[in-house]
């Protein structure tokens, strides 16, 4: 009996995602990625003796358009707590976080797996700070002879959201994850930059006999930061429950870690020796009041969602896949709406998004954001196409002109003279010529050999330098051979 | 210098250039080689850089600059207040090496007002303790008697003060460690509303309760410092954003028809009879000016000193958990990290931090929280309610700051009956309320402090009664015998 048939992965997952904000939660350092190591603190990130924390708002704004975007209650009232735990990466030994009133809890995802529809509870997101990074001089921590602290990351505000234990195949997960991660980014809450660490997966996985209800033993693992990685791990650690639970092993309650190199989950502590954070209100910060005009406000302000985008591209006229592949990158999206706004053919427009130019992008190493071709001149170059001033063939080269001069379309094909010869009178005496020169191929295509046609074309096309209009051509064509 | 009489006076002998700032200040750092080697009020005098700022003062002088009140006018601050490059040690041996990179919002508003630094002040280590015996350098003495303690935790501000080695010092008190010290040494000392002061770059001790306040001989320097230091300030959360007034104009020596409550349960056992005996005088003196007195009831002010021991120690084990030798402070050797946190903090710590620490991870600690910490909050709400019920009614309420004068050093080695001499301070700190000590009569020789309660804010309505009594009587006149073998 397969696995599959046996048992049912139940999964939640906790994501932090680090919030988009200028500076750090409860001080004016810069938040930005990187930078020489200890360079972006002050004496309050650094936990200095008498220091206070002061809250960033904007932090606040974030965490409740994040909330409302993913259907969450904003809390009228709300505080931080103190999670109390020793490690030198924290510079107080607490961290300031939110414990039993977050700011947002009751929301929901809808995902499509499978062609179905399905709802993920999300059971609340809190704010919080970020702690530092230790830096180990030699490979690991365990062969350094010392280790130093960089407190860059210190007081970058997080927002964790953590699911319900809703999700029950790895697509699920993925759906989730996906989607919650593009809600994020089009809401302008965080960067979402995975590859930076700005959006960090925990995951809670436990297997159970299919159609029992009671959920097993869970596992967390710490820390995953691609969709691929959460993907291998669950695979492993759902194959390694489901092995042990064959042998008649128990699950030990863990926090384990995924080893990218070796593609597996490794046993960080039990939870038998799990900390008791100690948790109470923190005292140096009053507690969050948020008053209903300040939630509808930014309400009101909340952008149009991935599901909201697809439904309309797809009332557009695009199929859902291609809808779902424009709305899957903001970047993508945006460019996409832009240009609709100044031509009415979505499916024309997804074409060319999709295809010409996010291959001149990928090839050059560029995205949609900091795309040479703007909306305007994309739109502008099928324009022209539908009025039949050019090809599409010769849109192509013009793409790519407009890529590397960034001149605008018109003035491409003015340049180059690239406009479509749609003149009847010119192209029959170009045609005629062309039936002159090619006697053998007229004598094929009248003996019933069709190709001889493809050929004459071609030829017509080529002293044309491509800009014959190829309906007319072929038109005229049929019409002086038949004759 | 040493017999001043007030804030004023030595403002304006410098305005009429009776005398200069350096002069002045030199005569005050003279005065602490002299006395500080007995009372050992000081861990740092910062002798150098406050001459430096006299010699500035006196080119503003020289230039017919006018000077603001404090200018000019030299201090110290108890060695919990940051002050940029000069050591803060909190008292403890953990922070010895600590030179902080910033200044607290009252070392730079003091800074604002000119006021010279002339050193920072002796306390029971992270301000834990009634006696500042906890000391992790020396015990400081009583300056009335230097066999005695001068109170605590900011007994070194107290001491300092009475001895006239500074006219004026900034105490902390989270549960009675500026009023209390204040009366063992006969000195005034003023616990602000909480966010009245900012406590930004006040090493945390209990965040709910800390607040910094003034120490000096009268009512009216007091009033003069809680003009320079009190504001809103944007870095501290819990600093109110109030209109502050000039706390000068509410001395006016006139308490008629002021309404004084004498809370029942603050005259109660363990209250020694001598010093209830000074109260009730002081009481009387209050009726003789018109003011009008009644007893009242605080009934749950016997839960006040449980519900502090809950609070306090949780709030303070969170605070002090940054103590850990990764960054800055004393660092023990050891072969690990978890090895060199727990012989840091071994070390480091001296054991009523250790003591403290232990009550409040225990009673924050998951299966306690709700049985102490969240109980204790409770109490806390009661105890508020109490007070707030009582000022329907009063306008100030009365009572002794302490149950007895200044014991003697090494006389109270049970923490336990230490703690007790905090008893009437401490319901003061968990409702956030301002209270004043104010030198009330001596005992055999020692002084006794008298502790008036007012609402939220209403430090104002604390010095028209403090100062009323002041002007009639005159128990601050009197300095310790110290002074006179001096003199
Ligand atoms: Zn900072």
């Amino acid at each position: 009996m397969s696995f599959i048939d046996k048992y049912e992965m139940v999964c939640g997952v906790e994501t932090h995602v680090e919030m988009a904000t200028k500076t750090k939660i409860f001080c004016g350092c810069s938040t930005e990625f990187g930078g020489e190591q200890n360079t972006h603190v002050c004496p309050v990130c650094l936990g200095l003796p008498g220091v206070l924390p002061v809250l960033n708002k904007e932090v606040v704004n974030l965490a409740i358009k994040a909330g409302l975007a993913l259907n969450c209650e904003i809390a009228e009232f709300s505080k931080f707590d103190r999670k109390n735990y020793f490690y030198p990466d924290l510079t107080k030994n607490y961290q300031t976080s939110q414990y039993d009133l977050p700011i947002c809890k009751n929301g929901w995802l809808d995902v499509m797996v499978n062609e179905t529809n399905k709802r993920i509870g999300i059971t609340r997101a809190h704010m919080e700070e970020d702690a530092g990074k230790l830096v180990h001089n030699g490979e690991t921590i365990m062969t350094s002879s010392s280790s130093g602290v960089d407190y860059n990351r210190t007081g970058v505000p997080l927002l964790e959201i953590v699911s319900e234990p809703d999700m029950r195949s790895i697509d699920e997960v993925l759906a989730y994850l996906e989607q919650l991660v593009q809600i994020m980014d089009y809401a302008g809450i965080s960067d979402c930059k995975l590859e930076q660490g700005s959006v960090r997966f925990d995951i809670n996985v436990s297997l159970r006999l299919k159609g029992t209800e009671p959920f097993g033993t869970r596992t967390e693992t710490k820390n995953l930061n691609s969709f691929s990685s959460v993907r291998r791990c669950l695979e492993y650690e759902t194959d390694r429950q489901a092995e042990a639970l064959d042998d008649g092993e128990k699950i030990i309650q863990e926090t384990r870690t995924w080893d990218e190199g070796r593609g597996m989950t490794l046993s960080l502590r039990s939870k038998e020796e799990a900390h008791d954070y100690r948790y109470f209100p923190e005292p140096d910060l009053m507690p969050l009041v948020i008053d209903r005009d300040w939630v509808e406000g930014i309400r009101a302000s909340l952008p149009e969602l991935p599901a909201a985008k697809k439904a309309r591209l797809q009332s557009r006229g695009l199929s859902e896949y291609d809808a779902g592949v424009i709305t899957a990158s903001k970047a993508m999206a945006v460019f996409f709406d832009q240009a609709l706004a100044k031509i009415d053919d979505a499916k024309l427009l997804a074409n060319w998004v999709m295809g010409d130019l996010s291959g001149l992008l990928k090839t050059n190493g560029r995205s949609f954001e900091d795309s040479p071709v703007s909306p305007e001149q994309l739109a502008g170059m099928l324009t022209l196409i539908k009025k039949g001033d050019i090809s599409g063939k010769i849109g192509k080269n013009v793409l790519e002109e407009i890529y590397n001069t960034g001149k605008d379309p018109e003035t491409i094909i003015k340049e180059k003279g690239l406009v479509q010869i749609s003149d009847e009178g010119e192209l029959e005496i170009i045609v005629g010529g062309i039936l002159a020169a090619n006697e053998k191929s007229v004598a094929d295509y009248q003996a019933g050999k069709e190709s001889a046609l493809g050929f004459l074309v071609g030829q017509v096309m080529k002293a044309t330098k491509g800009q014959a209009n190829p309906g007319l051509v072929n038109k005229l064509l049929k019409e002086k051979l038949v004759q | 210098m040493t017999m001043f009489k007030s804030l004023e006076e030595l403002h304006n002998r410098l305005v009429k250039k009776e005398i200069s700032c350096v002069e002045l200040t030199r005569s005050f750092i003279d005065h602490i080689d002299s006395v500080d080697s007995q009372v050992k009020a000081f861990l740092t005098v910062t002798a150098d850089s406050a001459l430096i700022k006299a010699a500035e003062v006196d080119k503003k002088i020289a230039g017919g600059e006018s000077l603001g009140p404090l200018e000019g006018l030299p201090m110290a601050m108890k060695d919990n207040m940051c002050t940029e490059g000069i050591p803060t040690t909190c008292g403890s041996r953990i922070l010895e090496n600590f030179n902080p990179p910033y200044d607290a919002a009252v070392t730079e508003r003091l800074k604002a007002a000119g006021a010279v630094l002339l050193g920072k002040l002796n306390m029971d280590e992270f301000a834990m303790g009634s006696s500042t015996e906890n000391s992790g350098y020396h015990p400081t003495a009583n300056p009335w008697d230097l066999e005695s303690v001068p109170g605590g935790s900011s007994g070194g501000s107290a001491a300092c003060v009475a001895a006239r080695e500074v006219p004026f010092a900034l105490g902390s008190d989270t549960g009675g460690s500026i009023r209390q010290p204040a009366a063992f040494c006969g000195v005034v000392g003023l616990k602000p509303t909480y966010g009245a002061v900012s406590r930004y770059g006040l090493v945390a001790f209990a965040s709910s309760l800390d607040q910094i306040g003034p120490l000096t001989t009268n009512v009216r320097d007091n009033a003069l410092v809680l003009n320079a230091i009190a504001g809103h300030d944007p870095k501290d959360s819990t600093s109110v954003p109030f209109v502050k007034p000039d706390y000068t104009q509410f001395l006016e020596n006139n308490v008629k028809g002021l309404k004084i409550g004498i809370p029942d349960e603050y005259f109660a056992s363990g209250l020694n009879s001598d010093v209830a005996e000074v109260i009730q005088k002081a009481i009387r003196t209050f009726e003789s000016l018109g003011a009008e007195i009644e007893r009242c009831s605080l009934p749950h002010t016997e839960f006040a000193m449980p519900a502090y021991y809950i609070i306090a120690p949780a709030e303070c084990s969170s605070n002090l958990a940054r103590y850990d030798g990764v960054r800055y402070g004393y660092r023990a050797e050891a072969d690990d990290m978890i090895e060199m946190f727990k012989k840091t903090r071994e070390k480091g710590f001296g054991q009523e931090v250790k003591r403290r620490i232990m009550l409040g991870t225990y009673a924050l600690s998951s299966g306690y929280y709700d049985a102490y910490y969240l109980k204790a909050q409770k109490v806390r709400t009661l105890i508020k309610q109490d007070f707030d019920r009582a000022f329907e009614k009063y306008d100030v309420l009365l009572s002794p700051t302490a149950p007895t004068t200044a014991y003697k050093i090494g006389e109270k080695s049970d923490p336990l009956a230490m703690y007790m001499g905090d008893v009437y301070t401490i319901p003061v700190n968990l409702a956030g309320l301002p209270a004043i000590s104010v030198p009330a009569g001596f005992v055999d020789g020692m002084p006794v402090g008298m502790q008036l309660i007012s609402k939220h804010f209403e430090e104002g309505t604390l010095y028209k009664a403090a100062y009323a009594f002041e002007q009639n009587t005159a128990y601050h006149h009197q300095a310790p015998a110290l002074l006179k073998e001096v003199r």
